[in-house]
């Protein structure tokens, strides 16, 4: 994947400044070789000490991936990928065996990045949030490269039955509800990702919430990329017992590099009867610099079951970062009345390139679902909403609405909708509306009359343009959202 | 003081503004009226700064400060205020964000501390109290499904708030029922005062009943063709634009 590798000073020397969370983390680390084989994926296994059935499992898929070839539907383009030039196994050396033991690099890495992965600084209110109020405690997995180095209020969440801990951890500690799951919404062979994935993920989280619980607070997952030449392969799993409730948020970064490294993660949903999954990303990967240098690849295969009755389950992503994003967080409606969102703000600036979209499979009789897409585009970005509707024919009484709005800066971008809809149901009801703008000369001189300089003016609007998504996050990371917004957007007019 | 002299400008290619001098003397209050196309919004737009709008020739300085060099965040930061004709719609932005952020980026330019939410939800509902709107204002879009009565009355509230130093009022009166009109006089009235400067624009008399000027301009073809006392608004309500257009064409 590294389309150039040069050294870390001209790396360095590319900072244009805007990115924020573009630093390196000074620490020792151990790689797998660097290559793609059975070998290698033995070699995770062992690693993650995983039972016989696992490895296997990784096995198949490898042979699967092997067989297929990258798929080229997407309004995206790169230079071909060379998969055996990079590490698919990188993590720091010392590995603590608790939250005390944590490598206080690591720990800096992630207080700099605004995740405290002290409980007590949670708990003292040290923690606080862009407008000086206290925030309320979130229980926090740490990925760092291919690793989970640390996972926040365990035994908080133990007392309720809930599980919440690394990918890893789980196949040791709960074999038979990873076996039962892994692979159950997203098989090994769904795509040439997932395929991909499957063979070599390394971590992420894993959290099971019993019947009739409600979580107690937002779990949330932190990713970072940090190692140079290496790839990430996340898994999540996240499943929700009848009657259960929870909130997830996955936060992602990256430094800055002039390489293009590749992120494909595959994540999981289950919800059973009256179970609700609320599932929040707030994706702000490194992406690339203003000519279009360097930057994440990341392509991502996201796919919630509402297997129950009343089941529900909702997608919010705010998608500022990478330099490719290719991702259609998905749901299966096959419980009667279980319901699907997916709430969309993606943004493209300079070079980024978004094919970004959801799919709603209504199997279900009266599945509902709602999209709500918006998309920006600035510099030379281009952004694609692609989004599947399909209503079986035993979905009676299904209903869809769609909206898919785009907001042009500037005239060098450009905004593409793509919507399939297949309908196999006369009873069934789909909606879908489409608009495009540009933000007005009239509003940003009105804002700059105010007193606001072009590029809050700007920031102002866009908040306002994607406020029905933006609502959808919890109330913790909607500001920081909304910053990261106006960041993106930074350099885009003038 | 506000001082404009030869003032002259173009839109699309076309000259609007034919060469205006107007002086304004702080704590004055002055009226621009004119018939419709006379060029008033163009003068505003033009001391606001907008895009699109060319200044040709002439100079506008606020004590001594070139105007035409500024951008318009740097004039409004220098104290002026446009309550614009037609006030934009900002679709999702809520009132109170975009209120508190222009407050605030007013406020940092004069090196005042910016004000939490709370502060200034606080000053919001004075302000709104004062010019008898509801408070949920503040929680709708910016201008969104707004009345146009509504619209005008939310300018005058961004005034209130924002408290310029010198204010262009651009057909603050139109569209007005004679209870709106009244409180958006009220609210001028009680800006007035040595540190209160404007040009208020109006196409008619009605609003100079409540908002008594120093002086009345009168605009006609992008030229000030005539300038004199409150009494001229009178004057002109009764005997109307034709006269002075004839004279000017
Ligand atoms: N944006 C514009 N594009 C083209 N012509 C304009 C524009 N704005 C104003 N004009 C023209 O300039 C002249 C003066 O307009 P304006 O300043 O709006 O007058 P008033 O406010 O006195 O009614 C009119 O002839 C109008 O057609
Ligand atoms: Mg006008």
């Amino acid at each position: 994947m590294p389309a150039v590798n040069e050294t870390l000073e001209t790396v360095q020397s590319v900072t244009q400044g805007t990115y924020k969370w573009g630093f390196e983390t000074d620490i020792e680390m151990e790689f797998a070789p660097k290559g793609l084989n059975e070998d290698i994926i033995r070699f995770i296994s062992r690693k993650k000490g995983e039972p016989e059935w696992l490895l296997e499992w990784r096995l198949r898929a490898f042979k699967a991936w092997q067989a297929m070839s990258e798929p080229r539907w997407a309004a995206v383009k790169y230079p071909p990928i060379d998969y055996q030039d990079a590490y698919y196994y990188a993590a720091p050396k010392r590995r603590p065996k608790s939250l005390d033991e944590v490598d206080p690099e690591l720990l800096k890495t992630y207080a700099k990045l605004g995740i405290p992965l002290k409980e007590q600084e949670w708990l003292a209110g040290v923690t606080t949030s862009p407008d000086g109020t206290a925030r309320a405690p979130v229980a926090v997995d740490a990925v760092f490269d291919s690793v989970s180095v640390a996972t926040t209020f365990k035994e908080r969440l133990e007392k309720d039955g809930i599980i919440f801990c690394s990918i890893s951890e789980a196949v040791r500690e709960h074999p038979e509800l990873v076996r039962r799951y892994l692979g159950s919404v997203v098989p090994p062979a769904d795509n040439f990702y997932s395929a991909l994935n499957s063979a070599v993920f390394t971590d992420g989280s894993f959290v099971y919430i019993p019947k009739g619980v409600r979580c107690p607070m937002e779990l949330s997952t932190y990713f970072r990329i940090n190692a140079k030449s290496t790839g990430q392969f996340e898994r999540t799993l996240i499943i929700a017992e009848a009657g259960s409730h929870v909130s997830y948020l996955e936060g992602c970064t990256a430094p800055m590099r002039d390489e293009n490294q590749l992120h494909a993660a595959v994540v999981e949903l289950v919800a059973h009867d009256e179970a609700t999954i609320k599932y929040s990303t707030v994706q702000n990967w490194y992406p690339g610099d203003a000519e279009g240098r360097g930057g994440i690849y990341n392509f991502v295969t996201k796919r919630g079951a509402c297997r129950g009755a009343r089941s529900k389950i909702s997608w919010t992503q705010v998608e500022t970062g990478s330099a490719i994003t290719w991702k259609y967080p998905s749901c299966i409606l096959q419980g009667p009345d279980s319901v699907g969102e997916f709430y969309s703000v993606a943004i493209t600036n300079n070079f980024q390139q978004a094919d970004t979209g959801t799919k709603m499979i209504h199997l279900g009789p009266r599945t509902r679902s709602t999209i709500i897409s918006k998309g920006i585009s600035a510099g030379h970005g281009q952004n694609t909403y692609r989004g599947l509707v399909r209503i079986s024919p035993k979905a009676v009484g299904a209903r869809n609405f769609t909206q898919c709005d785009s907001l042009l800066i500037g005239d060098r971008c450009g905004a593409h909708t793509v919507p399939y809809i297949e309908n196999r149901c006369m009873s069934a009801k789909v909606e879908h509306e489409a608009t495009t703008s540009r933000i007005a000369e009239d509003q940003l001189f009105y804002c700059r009359s105010r007193g606001l300089s072009e590029e809050d003016a700007v920031g102002l609007i866009v908040n306002g343009f994607c406020r029905e998504v933006l609502k959808e996050l919890p109330m913790e990371f909607a500001v920081e959202a909304q910053k990261l917004l106006q960041i993106s957007l930074e350099g885009s007019v003038g | 003081m506000l001082k404009i002299e030869g003032l002259t400008a173009a839109v699309d290619g076309k000259p609007i503004l034919k060469g205006i001098d107007l002086a304004v003397p702080a704590g004055e209050v002055h009226a621009v009226m004119g018939p419709n196309g006379s060029g008033k919004s163009t003068l505003a737009y033009v001391l606001a700064g907008r895009e699109g709008y060319e200044v040709t020739g002439g100079s506008a300085t606020w004590d001594g400060l070139d105007l035409l060099a500024l951008e318009p965040e740097e004039r409004a930061a220098a104290g002026l205020f446009l309550a614009f004709q037609y006030p934009v719609e900002l679709p999702g932005v809520g009132n109170a964000t975009f209120l508190r952020t222009a407050l605030n980026a007013i406020r940092r330019a004069r090196g005042e501390p910016e004000l939490d939410a709370m502060q200034f939800l606080r000053l919001a509902r004075e302000r709104l109290r004062a010019l008898s709107m509801p408070e949920e204002m503040l929680k709708r879009s910016v201008n969104v499904g707004f009345s146009g009565g509504e619209k005008k009355r939310n300018e005058i509230l961004q005034m209130a708030l924002l408290r310029p130093r010198l204010a262009v009022l651009d057909e603050t009166d139109s569209g007005l029922d004679i209870d709106a009109l009244r409180i958006v006089a009220d609210g001028v009235n009680a800006m007035r005062g040595p540190d209160f400067t404007a040009l208020v624009i109006t196409h008619y008399q009605r609003l100079l009943d409540h908002i008594v000027p120093d002086r009345v301009h009168v605009l006609v073809g992008g030229r000030i063709v005539r300038s004199g006392g409150p009494e001229l608004a009178r004057e002109l309500e009764r005997e109307g634009y034709a006269a002075l257009q004839a004279q000017a064409a």
